[in-house]
């Protein structure tokens, strides 16, 4: 609140306190060493994230200092019920001449998650501000070559009740799962993937809500709030909608996570976007709706799907605690497959709404299903039988 | 985006939330607070469309001036003592931030207002970029200043410190509790919007005067992001205000942020900027003058006290307290001192004082000399191996604090000392205000209210405790705060790199008596020998002297 004041400043004054000027123990020691890199050499983002969140199982000497009623503070391992090896050696005890070190680092499975796309503060906003430039040029230049123009009746509905529906699924899961959930995952490598996955959403609610304001400005007929009846009291949103909400229910934070980006995403957020309005946008006459869904379709597909799997592919794979992780995770799927598959189906109506028609409901159902399928396969989890409802 | 623009689209994205109709969304976290749920208005009118750009390009500024200062060997003109104390600024700050992006969903189901979550959305990215961006500073300050021993072992050194634990209150007080207390009250209303100005603007100013211009170019950047998190607070606090149900825990709330603030964050930036700087000019401001200023007037009497009027009751007392401690009881030349006493258990080098440094705290704070100047003048004669031990083992009229339980902070007002028994336990404050904490706020009940979402005080809250009986040199190797020949120690009481025989080594530790806990001997005393030891302790003091002889 205060105003940054210019202040006179002292002359400068040669201090030789640059690297290299001498020599003595540690002058050479320019990595941070306390943290073992997934590769050999270890990377600017391991730099910038690796162990800004404390553990006591490791050098967190005296513990967690501040607790919720119950009183455990921190990141408690059994906010998800997924262990990384290790998980179940107790905490290291502290007493009077104790000594401060915990078990060797990193102490447990779960420090040993990196996310592959190395998101910290600079690639975040890089590649966040290039999407909003692009989707914004693209929607420009189509206002300009009136391109919206082009567009009949049934289309123009389409895109204003169902592709404007979708603003919802963002916004809600962005908030109530994603940016719930960083607060929840034991390293601060999960939570800032996580984090950077919740704001790809509500970027892509916004996206879709300002596309939706431009196209009432620009369209005759177009209704800037159908969106709200679909999403509201569409029959054929309503599972998507159960589902969703079912999504923000959940408690445990990786349960959430694998849900919405495992089951979830593929079988009813690409079902929706990839395999209709991505098909039939263009055979109806529009080329600019599938550049605003195909930032969304690019940050899942491309992004947040591949730090998923990364993070849940070391869990199905632990050297203590694969067996129980899958099991864990059979039990998520028997109970999310089932919700996303109806939601999946109640969206039937909407390849039958338009002039130009889409592939067939069950070709766009089974390709939804197979690369969820293939997503199961590299995380070394078996297809549910709840796929083939 | 044009202004029209900026506001029509603001007002489209209200049509993004909606509320559950199949099922309740989870709720994690609990608050004694009540709110209403009413349409409010997002304080921020944030459109991602433009906030990413607006960063961006504030992100093109701060690696910018990165690659200029090192291009340009900025570190030719870095003040040693300054960067020193960076190695603990930078080894905490970036958990408080990322604690800040965490404690944001502590708000979504609390406050049951839609319109806020989006910002606090946003607010909680700029923490990510808060977290990562200095964690990067300081990497880049690991790799161009001459001593990267401290930076190298950051966040392994801030996780076992003292310093670390008194710091990491400013983190772990956002994210656990009360979620009203945790995140909106002790994060937003006191930490973000009265101490970020010490933290973010006071501090880099004073790295500038010591030849660093990238803390401040990162800083600057970091605190643009303040205002609208300031907002963010503001709109939760006029919310939790229109409840009259609320105005108690809200004046407890407001009396233990504002008083741990005070002693965490007073103590370690009143340090740096104080004791840190090379620059001595008169004309330049202390950290009490800062404080003045920017604590005293822009915060309490602009921000605060017109809160009054809708009921919010203000802590006068604890502000004036603050400013009597910082003021005449010395406080931060108290903290200084400690920290410099116990040098030895630290990651960084701390300069000693010289004339020059003398005749400013003179100026600055009258009888300073008196109180403060012959303790200095036995650091600079011990600063270098000699066949003594380390100050803290020697006698220079210094009687080693006891930890205050609540803050963490050693009881260095010694008059201000009280002990209670709190949960079985014998336990020092270095004030009454953090014995009220402990004793009474952090309970799961208060003046006769059921508070079941009140946090905790958890953990080893006393570093000495883990060492108790430890040889000197065993704390230090178990702590990690070696340099890499195996025995010289990363701290020194100096910053003379030339001559390898005037640095400690743990050798030089071997020799000293045990660590004792201040805190296990307590427990170990009769009743009246704990009575005599407090009555002691209270006439201890200025500069940790000795209580005088009876007589
Ligand atoms: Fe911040
Ligand atoms: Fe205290």
């Amino acid at each position: 609140m205060t105003e940054t004041q210019e202040r006179s400043v002292p002359k400068p004054e040669f201090t030789d306190a640059e690297a290299g000027a001498k020599v003595f123990p540690d002058s050479n020691a320019r990595s941070y060493n306390y943290f073992k890199p997934a590769k050999r050499k270890q990377t600017h983002y391991e730099d910038v994230t690796v162990e800004v969140q404390p553990d006591p199982r490791h050098y967190l000497a005296q513990g967690w200092l501040y607790g919720f009623a119950d009183g455990r503070g921190g990141y408690p391992l059994d906010w998800t019920a997924l262990k990384a090896w290790g998980s179940d050696r107790p905490e290291p005890e502290r007493f009077p001449g104790s000594g401060g070190k915990g078990y060797e680092w990193p102490a447990h499975g779960w420090h040993e998650f990196r996310d592959p796309n190395e998101e910290w503060e600079l690639t975040f906003y890089r590649y966040n501000s290039n999407v909003v430039r692009q989707v914004n040029q693209n929607v420009e230049n189509a206002r300009q070559a009136k391109a919206f123009e082009q567009w009949n009746p049934n289309w123009v509905n389409f895109v204003a009740r169902n592709v404007g529906a979708w603003m919802h699924v963002d916004h809600g899961l962005g908030l109530y799962l994603y940016a719930n959930a960083q607060r929840r995952a034991p390293t601060n490598m999960h939570n800032n993937a996580i984090s950077v996955n919740s704001m790809h959403r509500i970027r892509a609610a916004q996206d879709l809500a300002l596309y939706n304001l431009t196209l009432t400005e620009e369209v005759p007929g177009f209704d800037g709030s159908a969106h709200l009846e679909t999403w509201n009291s569409d029959p054929a949103w309503q599972g998507v909608r159960a589902a969703a909400e079912q999504l923000t229910s959940i408690w445990d934070w990786a349960e959430a996570i694998f849900a919405g980006n495992v089951v979830f995403e593929p079988l009813v957020g690409e079902l929706f976007r990839s395999h209709l309005v991505q098909q039939i946008a263009p055979r109806n006459g529009d080329f600019v709706t599938p550049t605003v869904v195909g930032v969304a379709e690019y940050d899942f597909a491309e992004r947040d799907l591949r730090y998923t799997t990364a993070m849940f592919g070391l869990l199905t794979t632990d050297k203590e605690f694969a067996d129980h992780n899958k099991s864990v995770i059979n039990g998520w799927l028997a109970k999310h497959v089932p919700t996303a598959i109806d939601a999946g189906r109640k969206l039937q109506p909407l390849w039958s709404q338009t002039d130009a028609k889409p592939p067939r409901f069950e070709d766009s159902l089974d390709a939804a299903k197979s690369r969820f399928a293939g997503i199961l396969n590299s995380l070394h989890l078996d297809v549910p039988k709840e796929l083939s409802q | 985006m044009s202004r029209q623009s900026v506001a029509k689209a603001h007002q489209k994205i209200q049509e993004l939330s909606w509320e559950p109709q199949y099922h309740t969304p989870v709720s994690h976290y609990g608050t004694d607070y009540t709110f209403q749920k009413a349409q409010k208005k997002d304080p921020l009118k944030q459109v991602l469309r433009s906030y990413f750009p607006m960063q961006e390009e504030k992100d093109h500024r701060v690696y910018g001036a990165q690659d200029g200062a090192i291009r340009g060997n900025m570190f030719r003109q870095v003040q040693e003592r300054w960067l020193e104390w960076q190695k603990l600024f930078l080894s905490i700050i970036p958990l408080p931030e990322i604690s800040a992006a965490r404690a944001m969903p502590l708000l979504f189901r609390t406050v049951p207002n839609p319109e806020l979550h989006n910002g606090q959305a946003i607010q909680m990215i700029d923490e990510v970029r808060h977290s990562t961006i200095q964690q990067n500073l300081k990497r880049l300050y690991m790799n161009n200043y001459i001593d990267p021993a401290g930076f190298n072992s950051s966040l392994r050194n801030f996780q076992n410190d003292y310093c670390g634990t008194i710091g990491r209150q400013f983190a772990e007080g956002f994210i656990t509790g009360d979620a009203i207390t945790a995140a909106s009250i002790y994060l937003t209303i006191v930490a973000e919007t009265a101490f970020t100005n010490t933290l973010f603007v006071a501090m880099p100013a004073e790295a500038a005067a010591n030849g660093d211009y990238l803390l401040p170019t990162v800083f600057h950047s970091v605190q643009s992001d303040e205002s609208r998190h300031i907002s963010n607070g503001y709109a939760t606090l006029l919310m939790a205000l229109s409840d009259e149900s609320n105005h108690q825990l809200l004046e407890r709330d407001l009396r233990y942020a504002w008083w741990n603030n005070h002693r965490v964050v007073d103590a370690a930036i009143g340090t740096f900027i104080e004791y840190g700087t090379k620059d001595r000019r008169k004309d330049r401001e202390s950290y009490a003058e800062m404080w003045r200023r920017w604590i005293y007037d822009d915060y309490y009497r602009s921000y605060l006290v017109p809160l009054e009027k809708y009921g919010l009751v203000i802590p006068h007392d604890l502000i004036e307290e603050a400013w009597n401690q910082i003021w005449n009881k010395g406080y931060v030349h108290e903290v200084a001192q400690f920290f410099a006493t116990g040098w030895l258990a630290n990651y960084w080098r701390i300069d000693p004082m010289t004339d020059k440094d003398f005749e400013w705290f003179e100026y600055k704070y009258p009888g300073w000399y008196d109180r403060y100047g012959k303790w200095w003048e036995n650091y600079n004669r011990l600063s270098k191996p000699n066949g003594h031990h380390p100050i803290v083992a020697e006698n220079v009229d210094y009687v080693y604090p006891h930890r205050c339980w609540t803050c963490m902070v050693p009881c260095l007002v010694r008059e201000d000392m009280v002990m209670d028994q709190v949960d079985g336990q014998w336990r020092t404050y270095c004030h009454e205000e953090c014995r009220w904490t402990d004793a009474v706020a952090f309970r799961p009940t208060y003046q006769g209210r059921e508070t079941p979402n009140m946090g905790q005080l958890i953990g080893k809250r006393e570093w000495e405790t883990l060492y108790h009986g430890w040889n000197w040199a065993d704390v230090v190797s178990d702590m990690g705060y070696v340099r890499d020949d195996g025995k010289t120690m990363v701290a020194q009481p100096h910053l003379d790199l030339d001559d390898p025989k005037k640095l400690w080594t743990l050798d030089h530790l071997r020799r000293m008596p045990e660590v004792q806990s201040p805190n296990v001997l307590l427990n170990q005393m009769s009743d009246a020998e704990r009575a005599a030891f407090v009555a002691d302790y209270n006439r201890q003091g200025p500069a940790g002297r000795p209580a005088p002889a009876a007589s």
